[in-house]
């Protein structure tokens, strides 16, 4: 009798491809085939809390942007809670708190509307300051990159995961920039002021 | 389900960010190691989606596209299978999306100008929810090699792209399905980002004459595995627990 621990192998992933857009975007492949596009309102008319847009790039390594991104959002309503089944009840009605977006073909310019995240719980009772989980895959990106975006008119200085990042240059990246109701967010791949990216 | 850490993931198992055989990784690599990031509720906790979301014939490619009466040219198959973690317990209602070229290695893409034709009665994408047991399956064609421009005469094996949730963000995952026995499997620099050739094997959807449908549709099947679940809890109550 082994005691070797039987575990399976989690399935590898590989890049989306620049035809991404076809299953997950196919309006913006060019041919409309589902009733409703999953992805397109993170909020839903009934949230409460400010209404924002997030916008920016995605930059690569020579500084071009990215013209076949697909990015997908993850955040907490204005109360700083998740629309998970484990919360059911505690966000409102239509607050999906995910979103999927593409880089527009021309400019690479993506961008949602939401509203801003409250501020949530993390590990050991500590408080997370407000702030948007990203996903990022194209063509050229074997496994999804993980990112955080959060907010340069909120007090960042006690959260614990921009804490957690040695370099403390770095986590200006993940700082979005207010300009009105929007908040600029660029993500840079590679190179000078490289974001930062998470082994979530 | 409470929500729980997840294992962490392979990054030795997976590819890594910078394969210079597939050109397009050296410049949207980053070259700063990744932040390892210890699960917050940020993390294990994910969007859910119900069967209200999505149609029940969205797994139908033969007919999500066609004209009524008619179907699209190729060779009928199923890919079933079930999604699984790495405890080898099943993910039951999570979504599950392909997308893929036609039988001749043609997408409908507006950005994809390869001279094989359109078959008008093929769109290419389809969507589905695992069952209460984590099982799916999708009807399609099987999709065509096809030429890009990496090598000057690389070409991708037959394969449909999956996009699968899971319980959590951390578990979001896009991959690959190759086709059993396929020749280019060896010779693509995309598959061959990947260093373990067992790892390229689970990729590797294998021919399942079980399931056929006899003089009607060939079968293969195409297990998925997502990050395990910790048994132990996670250490806080979360927010609105």
């Amino acid at each position: 009798m082994s005691n070797t621990p039987k575990y399976l192998k989690e399935t590898p992933s590989q890049t989306a491809g620049p035809y991404v857009h076809i299953g997950l975007a196919p309006g913006a492949a060019g041919f409309d085939i589902y009733r409703e596009e999953l992805g397109h309102d993170i909020a839903g008319p009934n949230a409460a809390g400010e209404r924002i847009r997030v916008e920016g790039l995605v930059i690569d390594g020579t500084g071009a942007p990215v013209k076949d991104v697909l990015l997908e959002a993850w955040q907490a309503n204005s109360a700083g809670v998740y629309a998970h089944p484990e919360s059911a009840g505690d966000v409102e009605e239509g607050f999906s708190g995910w979103g999927r977006v593409i880089t527009d073909f021309a400019t690479g310019e993506w961008g949602f509307d939401t509203v801003k995240p409250g501020a949530t719980l993390g590990r050991h009772g500590q408080m997370q300051a407000p702030h948007i989980n990203l996903w990022i895959v194209a063509r050229g990106i074997n496994v999804g990159l993980n990112t955080r975006l959060y907010f340069d008119d909120e007090d960042n200085t006690a959260d614990p995961v921009l804490n957690s990042i040695e370099w403390e240059h770095r986590r200006a990246t993940l700082v979005a920039k207010r300009t009105g109701d929007t908040y600029r967010f660029d993500i840079r791949l590679q190179g000078e002021d490289e974001t930062v990216f998470f082994d979530i | 389900m409470k929500p729980a850490e997840f294992y962490q993931r392979d990054r030795n198992w997976h590819a890594p960010a910078l394969t210079p055989a597939y050109k397009t990784s050296v410049a949207r690599s980053p070259r700063y190691s990744l932040i390892s990031l210890e699960n917050t509720p940020s993390e294990i906790s994910g969007p859910r989606f119900g069967h209200n979301d999505i149609d029940p014939l969205d797994n139908d490619l033969l007919n999500n596209y066609a004209k009524a009466g008619e179907s699209p040219i190729g060779e009928r198959i199923i890919i079933h299978g079930r999604v699984l973690d790495e405890n080898a317990r099943p993910v039951p209602n999570t979504l599950v999306e392909i997308w893929q070229a036609n039988a001749g290695g043609r997408y409908r893409h507006k950005k994809d100008t390869y001279l094989a034709p359109i078959d008008p009665n093929f769109g290419g994408c389809g969507r589905t929810m695992t069952d209460a047991e984590g099982y799916y399956y999708f009807r399609t064609v099987k999709p065509g090699a096809y030429p890009w421009r990496n090598g000057i005469n690389d070409w991708r094996p037959a394969h449909v792209h999956f996009s699968v949730f899971g319980t959590g963000f951390a578990q979001r995952l896009i991959t690959q399905l190759y086709f059993e026995g396929d020749p280019l499997i060896a010779r693509c620099p995309i598959v061959q980002t990947i260093p373990d050739p067992a790892a390229i094997d689970q990729l590797t959807a294998k021919l399942d004459m079980n399931a056929t449908i006899p003089l009607d549709t060939i079968a293969y099947r195409f297990d998925i595995v997502l990050r395990g679940r910790r048994s132990t809890l996670f250490e806080n109550k979360l927010e609105g627990n």
